[in-house]
């Protein structure tokens, strides 16, 4: 069964227009997004984006587990910001249920979920580059990125989706070798940094392929609840790390980086920016690391946080990430509701493509940054 | 003046076949070669090794990919236009083989001699578009036909920065040494638009690129976005149309197209050689080896260029042809005519 028929197919045909089915399998959708598009030659008349490829119905997890059995979830729902998805459900719970956090787990929480951000944003770096046409850089950031999932495969054991934390603190303590090897690898980034800029952000077909390409409005990101880079890079400087600090983010000292563009080139250099802001973080982060335990001295299995509904927010690599809990006393969730800011950059999609071209559907996809499995949940 | 198969064999059957042999058996192994050479070109730059297991540094690798290939079903979509769909990759294969053998080597053997070898080459790299186009539109593919509809778009408007820039080194020919020259006690009038006629030209004297650098840079430009390669690789942007022209071509009919690509670049910096970097002439080493020498690092060129560069728009692509080359290349064509006209009264 078709879930989302075209609308008006026939029409197609007298008016010199045609639609096409980009996705659910092509190389550049990110996963599994289907873009149905109603095209003149290769201008865009009308874009309708269908999700529900990747549904595993996480939300619906949540309402048949007990609130500490839903941790592995979290991690799957945004593969690429996996710890910082863990480490907010954690806090979440944590704050519901009242529960103290070690102020040396609160630090490895903030340098792990950074490193992730780096991560997210090194693949998105690569990826980007790749719809537009270059190949090459993406090699040059996978390089990069391999360092980050090793070190965190040291602490965590897995390299993805990670279920590193847990309620009062994290899994396990980090040790020497892991400062170590995140130190080196902050000195590493620095490096690779400048070359990333005069490799691709001084390149002219790459300038013209961004400069202007893809703007979105204050209106229509304010209309959909747009966050994250995309929205800093229309010159809005929210933040969750900054508007409700948590975790300890009031503690360090970094920089929201803004544009004005809110193009694809704007929303490239703010994410490029970020990535040196987090490495900056990570590095104060390790400088003041506090001694003392990581976690609760016992292991907290049965938990039942009062009845109520809270709501909670991280700054994942995409955006504002929140959760709307609610309690009714028991060990088992009755509804948690996320909110994931890959669905609101999707939606506004259909806005932001009309009357582009092809080739600039993709360039702006993959500048947004949008994580399906997210989407769908 | 290059002796031809023809002088050779005295036969025209026997010289044809023996031509479309070499022709088909140089093609064959430069494809070979460039697959191999284009992938370990790639992981040099992309920090890699590339192909290492299959021959020592993977240099067999692209025999396996062949006979791989040719191993393979050939499926055939449903809904096809047949005829186009089965003769666009002969179309785009066959002119390679012809416009192959336009190209001198040697100062001593050449597979033909032309006086308009010039023109002949144009010719046959413009059938591509036919078949290109017919792989398109017989797919039934909305993919195929984008690239399809790319591809026309883009050749036509890039031959005529091509044609124009190998014009002005036609106008070079006739120009130099007052059309003549002379080799031992033989005068040849020379003919801008013989092949071998316009090595000679060089071999006299500098080789074109020193006169014509403008002319150089936009035939060069304009062959990378002839042979479809990046950043102009538009009619099979693998981001945005999956494989172009050629998506619903698999097994060896897509080893055609790849055949043809290969062959398409070959040509190209061959052509370009034969323009601008003087051809077979060169110190103390015999002339095919020059000849071949720079046509190789023409072809580098072209992969350094696609492994470093993102892919334009397909606006910008146009504009960039219709608006910045093509105006240079009339202003260089009139510039050398007013500039040897006036040097030689």
């Amino acid at each position: 069964m078709n879930p989302h028929p075209a609308p008006a197919l026939e029409r197609a045909h007298d008016d010199e227009t045609y639609y096409l089915n980009m996705g659910p399998q092509h190389p550049s959708m990110h996963g599994v997004l289907r873009l149905l598009l109603r095209l003149r030659g290769e201008l865009i008349l009308e874009c309708d984006p269908v999700i529900g490829y990747a549904h595993r119905a996480h939300e619906k997890m949540a309402e048949n587990r007990s609130w500490i059995q839903f941790l592995p979830n979290t991690s799957r729902i945004d593969y690429l910001s996996g710890m910082i998805y863990n480490l907010g459900y954690c806090q979440a719970v944590e704050k519901m249920a009242s529960i103290e956090v070690p102020v040396r787990a609160q630090a490895i929480r903030v340098i792990v979920s950074e490193l992730n951000r780096i991560q997210s944003h090194l693949l998105w770096f690569g990826t980007f580059l790749l719809d537009i046409g270059g190949i090459t850089p993406f090699l040059y950031c996978f390089d990069d990125r391999e360092k980050i999932l090793s070190i965190l495969e040291r602490v965590t054991g897995s390299r993805l989706t990670y279920s590193y934390g847990r309620f009062g603190g994290v899994s396990q303590d980090i040790d020497d070798v892991f400062i170590e090897q995140t130190r080196s690898f902050l000195t590493r980034m620095r490096k690779q940094a400048p070359m990333y800029h005069q490799l691709v952000h001084e390149n002219v077909i790459f300038r013209k392929r961004c400069e202007g390409v893809g703007v979105i409005s204050r209106e229509v990101a304010h209309d959909y609840g747009i966050t994250g880079p995309t929205l800093r890079a229309i010159g809005v400087d929210y933040d969750v790390r900054r508007a409700e600090p948590y975790s300890g983010y009031e503690q360090y000292d970094f920089e929201i980086p803004t544009r004005t563009g809110g193009d694809c080139l704007a929303r490239f250099e703010v994410r490029i920016e970020e990535m040196e802001q987090s490495c900056r973080i990570i590095e104060q982060a390790l400088d003041a690391l506090p001694d003392g335990p990581v976690k609760p001295a016992k292991f907290i299995k049965k938990l039942k946080p009062p009845a109520g509904e809270f709501y909670f927010a991280v700054e994942s690599a995409r955006g504002h990430f929140g959760m709307h809990m609610v309690s009714d006393g028991g060990d088992v969730p009755s509804k948690i509701k996320l909110r994931t800011p890959s669905f609101s950059l999707l939606s506004s999609m259909s806005e932001v493509l009309e009357g582009t071209m092809v080739a600039d559907t993709i360039a702006i996809l993959g500048s947004v940054d949008v994580v399906l499995p997210e989407i769908d949940r | 003046m290059p002796r031809t198969l023809l002088d050779i064999f005295g036969n025209p059957f026997i010289a044809t076949g023996v031509g479309i042999g070499a022709v088909m058996t140089v093609l064959s192994i430069n494809v070979l070669f460039c697959i191999w050479f284009e992938r370990k070109v790639s992981a040099w730059i992309q920090r890699r090794l590339g192909p290492m297991e299959v021959g020592p540094q993977g240099t067999l690798q692209t025999v396996a990919d062949m006979v791989k290939l040719l191993g393979k079903q050939l499926l055939t979509p449903a809904g096809i236009d047949k005829p186009l769909y089965h003769l666009a990759p002969l179309i785009i294969f066959a002119p390679v083989v012809a416009s192959a053998s336009l190209l001198p080597f040697s100062k001593s053997v050449a597979l033909s001699d032309l006086n308009i070898g010039l023109i002949l080459v144009f010719m046959f790299g413009g059938f591509a578009v036919v078949g290109i186009f017919m792989a398109g539109w017989g797919s039934n593919n909305k993919y195929a036909l984008l690239g399809a509809m790319r591809s026309v778009a883009q050749n036509i408007s890039y031959e005529v920065p091509l044609l124009l820039s190998a014009l002005s080194v036609v106008l070079m020919v006739g120009a130099q040494g007052g059309g003549q020259i002379e080799i031992g006690d033989e005068v040849i009038q020379l003919n801008g638009l013989n092949l071998s006629h316009i090595t000679l030209a060089q071999t006299s004297g500098l080789w074109f690129i020193v006169f014509q650098p403008i002319a150089a840079v936009i035939f060069f430009i304009a062959i990378l976005a002839e042979t479809n390669r990046a950043p102009f690789d538009l009619p099979e942007a693998e981001s945005e149309l999956i494989a172009g022209f050629h998506t619903e071509y698999s097994g060896m009919r897509f080893g055609l197209f790849f055949f043809g690509e290969y062959s398409n670049m070959f040509i190209g910096a061959m052509l370009a050689t034969v323009l601008f970097l003087g051809g077979w002439d060169g110190p103390l080493l015999p002339g095919p080896v020059w000849f071949f020498f720079k046509s190789y690092l023409l072809i580098f060129v072209m992969m350094w260029v696609r492994w470093t560069f993102p892919r334009l728009r397909f606006d910008q692509l146009m504009a960039f042809c219709w608006a910045v080359l093509t105006p240079l290349a009339i202003v260089n064509i009139l510039v050398t005519a007013f500039a040897l006209k006036v040097v030689n009264g």
